[in-house]
């Protein structure tokens, strides 16, 4: 009996009893469809292979589909984290279990996190039992203000996890590139339009010379792809000086394209960001001078860069990027107590992700064609209060268990010092 | 106006040990006083001058009223006079001249209470110059005191005022196994330390266990290099405290104005506050079966362990915290960032709370302890799921009274009853709404933030002429 119940406890936790995709229907909830049906009070979602096939009023399901009910709850797109180190740490302050960066390496843009991601990493199923289905996997900046590049990946704990790598490139001209770079925002803005220089005359410039000006031949190789815009650029700036130089700098690169991620101090620059048509990574919570970086920063930053019409992802910068990921709602929440309307807040951890990096047509939605990712929740996810109660990814359904969860059952109750040991 | 237990605290430090709590004459830290010609000293050398800001009297008409000790109330009537709560109940008559406020679709707690903060220590902005929290130097730095430390014009306070924070606690940093000192502070403006400092709040003892002590020494080289090295150090400073403490009663005890006293020593002055039970242990610890230990290291010494902070393993050693009357403050959902840490979850506070051990909320944190209604209920719909039933009413003790208890202040603050500080959050939802803020902050009965009135909002000299003056 025992034994029993340990296998199956265990074979949930990591995942294995995943059945294959086949139709499923969401029915008898509130449906948030981020598409133009709006918000419908009482429908359903119907996955066929992993697909959504129908969403809205008036789904009719086929007979004996597999049928969740959400008893009139939630039925949202999965969250999409725009933002994480999931997959990347496990503890933060031990070395040994982290693959963020590497500041003795010798790479840079060459770095490529989908070599250190692992899909079984253990704060991927608490995640994913906060309905985070997607999320973008980022390297941090070790030995140049060039970190690498960054994956897009599913929550489902499977081997398959990462659907998009090489996603973006990620680059650090805060305060904190400032420090990489030697010490001072000059010296990180010299070093990337050197780096930019040789990739934009890679190969030629490495017939001769290993070395660029600032990268090696492997890492020019790398950064081609970003100057010549095929995978976007994700610039860490935060203070509006800096955005105004990262705005200049993408003027004077019109093949490339850019994401600014931080951006406390957006808000202020925000018609200029809008005009031009790059999109935002931000935390809604940063609202104190916590350095000379981001002394303007505010709560109601939200809400004015999406009034002035600034694609706006958020992100949970404040909190953590790999254990506290799953607080994103919480962050999107305190952007609508503070101004933002409901509607742009929940596509900010959503559809607008997605978007920015280029798979807006695919995730972040209920809509035909999109992948099966649906969250039933038992009230709004917006609400701290609120949980998932069911989590689906390409039309699979997903297993609610974690290690914290597990830990939480086995001290719920109390028993005999030893017998703790034996609680499965 | 201070009752019950808090009686005995007016006089902090040595000089109550004799049972004379004696006033001492000039302050300068040590001097001769009480006609007996004994050295004594001064307990209260950086005395607080706070004072209330005014207050008019305010009758809060037809909300829902937590009280901060269990009861939910609605369509109730807060009254606020003189400073403190005149009384909260239905249909309240308006006094002559009252404020009144309409309180209907509204909601009030008393005062939010952040036990474990690091505002002023640990301001913003946060750079080098500003770290005044930590004593890294020596693992056993009983002898700093966090109110040293408090810059008074850290943004910090304001942003957490706009959270409904009318009282904190400041505490040094957790390199060392004696932190220091920690301070308890209204939230209010003021150019000097001793303006905020809250009038005869009992001093406490940041000690911290685990990790950081040990990877702070032990990567010099120097003691502790491990947890066994933490446990020697603790008990090598509590011994030398009971060595000292005895030393100084038998020079009191003899009468012998001629007698040499002992030689003073700050860092034991602290450590004996504690054995006489005046100054309260706060403690930083992660691991159920390093409380253990501390626990029975308490025993050891004899003396109390009042609150282990951090504790994220508390949840597994609830009934023992009960046993032993000490509280838990922890975190909704920090967790993994070291392995201490690593067995995090969200149900712990509820569990403690179930276990019947007093547990709260804390922050630790400048931005955390803006939202730490949020923080408790996101704590207790995990708890509620996981099948534990706690009515909203007690989870609000878990920011209110519960905290006051740990810092010895509850016969003060922390409740909406008669009589005590009119220390009172008026929030535009249920509190444990993502989408509530604070409408109106009130600190003794004086309208300190109102979220209407750009008049009313501290701004602190740092952020003055700075491109975010002003914003929350």
């Amino acid at each position: 009996m025992m034994k029993s119940l340990i296998s199956a406890a265990a074979l949930a936790a990591i995942g294995l009893g995943a059945a294959s995709a086949q139709t499923i229907a969401v029915t008898n909830g509130r449906v948030v469809t981020n598409s133009d049906a709006g918000i419908v009070e009482s429908g359903s979602v119907l996955i066929r292979d992993g697909v959504i096939v129908a969403a809205g009023a008036n789904v009719s399901i086929p007979d004996g589909v597999e049928t969740v009910d959400a008893n009139g709850g939630w039925i949202t797109p999965g969250i999409f984290h725009p933002h994480t180190q999931l997959g990347l740490i496990e503890v933060a302050l031990e070395s040994s279990t982290s693959d963020a960066s590497a500041p003795g390496a010798s790479f840079t843009a060459a770095i490529d996190v989908a070599d250190g991601f692992n899909p079984a990493g253990g704060h991927i199923p608490d995640s994913r039992r906060r309905g985070i289905t997607r999320f973008a996997v980022f390297p941090s900046t070790g030995s140049g203000v060039i970190g690498g590049r960054g994956a897009l990946a599913n929550s489902s704990g499977q081997p398959d996890s990462i659907f998009d790598d090489r996603t973006f490139l990620y680059v650090d001209l805060s305060q904190s590139g400032a420090s990489t770079a030697g010490g001072s925002r000059n010296a990180a803005w010299a070093y990337l339009r050197a780096a930019f220089e040789d990739a934009r005359f890679y190969p030629g410039r490495f017939m001769s010379h290993h070395e660029g000006d600032a990268i090696n031949r492997f890492d020019a190789a790398s950064l081609v792809s970003a100057v010549r815009g095929e995978i976007p650029i994700v610039l860490q700036v935060e203070r509006a000086s800096d955005i105004r130089r990262a705005l200049r700098f993408a003027q004077q690169h019109p093949s490339a394209r850019f994401i600014l991620a931080g951006a406390a101090e957006s808000w202020m620059v925000a018609d200029e960001i809008a005009a031009a048509g790059i999109p935002v990574i931000m935390d809604p919570l940063r609202n104190l001078p916590a350095s000379f970086d981001v002394l303007a920063a505010r709560l109601d930053a939200p809400a004015r860069l999406h009034a002035a019409g600034v694609q706006t992802a958020y992100t949970t910068i404040s909190a953590d990027l790999y254990f506290n990921p799953r607080l994103i709602t919480q962050h999107a929440g305190n952007a609508v107590a503070h101004g933002a309307s409901w509607e742009d807040a929940f596509r900010a951890i959503t559809l607008t992700p997605a978007e920015i990096y280029g798979v807006g047509d695919r995730y972040g939605a209920l809509a035909d064609g999109y992948a099966g990712d649906v969250v039933i929740w038992d009230g709004d996810p917006l609400e701290v209060m609120s949980a998932p109660v069911a989590v689906i990814i390409d039309g699979v359904s997903q297993s609610m268990i974690s290690r914290q969860s597990r830990l939480a059952e086995r001290y719920a109750e109390r028993v005999p010092d030893g017998q703790y040991g034996y609680r499965h | 106006m201070m009752a019950g237990a808090l009686a005995g605290l007016a006089a902090l430090g040595l000089a109550a040990c004799n049972g004379d709590a004696g006033e001492t004459a000039n302050g300068n830290g040590a001097s001769t006083g009480n006609g007996d010609g004994l050295v004594r000293f001064n307990p209260d050398p950086y005395p607080s001058t706070y004072t209330p800001f005014p207050s008019e009297v305010v009758l809060i008409q037809g909300a829902t009223v937590f009280d901060g000790i269990g009861g939910e109330f609605e369509n109730y009537d807060v009254l606020m006079q003189d400073g403190r709560i005149a009384g909260i109940g239905e249909g309240l008559e308006a006094p002559d001249g009252a404020t009144i406020v309409d309180g209907r679709g509204r909601y009030v707690t008393p005062g939010v209470i952040d036990i474990h903060s690091h505002l002023g220590v640990y301001p913003s902005p946060g750079v080098s110059a500003h770290s005044d929290g930590n004593e890294i130097t020596s693992p056993v730095t009983a002898e700093v005191w966090a109110e040293h430390g408090v810059w008074p014009q850290d943004p910090g306070f304001d942003t957490a005022l706009a959270g409904g924070v009318t009282t904190l606690h400041v505490l040094p940093g957790s390199a060392n196994l004696f932190g220091g000192r920690g301070i308890t502070l209204r939230n209010v403006p003021s150019r000097t330390v001793q303006g905020m400092k809250f009038p005869d709040a009992p001093y406490t003892l940041k000690m911290a266990c685990g990790e950081n002590p040990k990877r702070v020494y032990g990567g010099q080289g120097r003691a502790p290099g491990s947890r066994m090295g933490n446990m020697a150090g603790y008990r090598e400073a509590w011994q030398r405290a009971v060595e000292y403490r005895r030393a100084w009663h038998r020079y009191w005890d003899a009468g012998d104005a001629d007698a040499t006293p002992p030689t003073r020593n700050l860092e034991l002055d602290t450590l004996m506050g504690v054995l006489e039970g005046e100054i309260l242990i706060q403690m930083h610890c992660y691991r159920a079966d390093e409380m253990a230990l501390v626990l029975d290291m308490a025993d050891e010494f004899d003396y109390q362990v009042t609150t282990f902070h951090h504790a994220v393993e508390a949840y597994k050693i609830g009934d023992m915290l009960a046993e032993r009357d000490v509280c838990a403050a922890v975190w909704a959902d920090w967790g993994g960032f070291k392995m201490e840490a690593y067995d995090s979850i969200n149900e712990n506070l509820a569990l403690v709370h179930a276990a019947g051990a007093c547990a709260m909320i804390h922050s630790d944190d400048q931005l955390g302890i803006q939202r730490l209604n949020q923080e408790v209920a996101k704590a207790l719909a995990a708890g509620r799921r996981l099948g534990i039933e706690v009515s909203d009413g007690e989870a609000v003790a878990w920011f209110t009274s519960n905290p006051a208890r740990g810092l010895g202040i509850f016969d003060e603050t922390g409740s909406l009853e008669a009589g005590k500080r009119a220390d009172v959050v008026l929030w535009s939802a249920h509190p444990f709404s993502t989408y509530a803020v604070a409408d109106h902050v009130y600190i003794d009965g004086a309208l300190m933030f109102d979220r209407e009135d750009p008049a009313r909002r501290t701004v602190r000299d740092f952020t003055l002429g700075q491109p975010g003056e002003g914003v929350l």
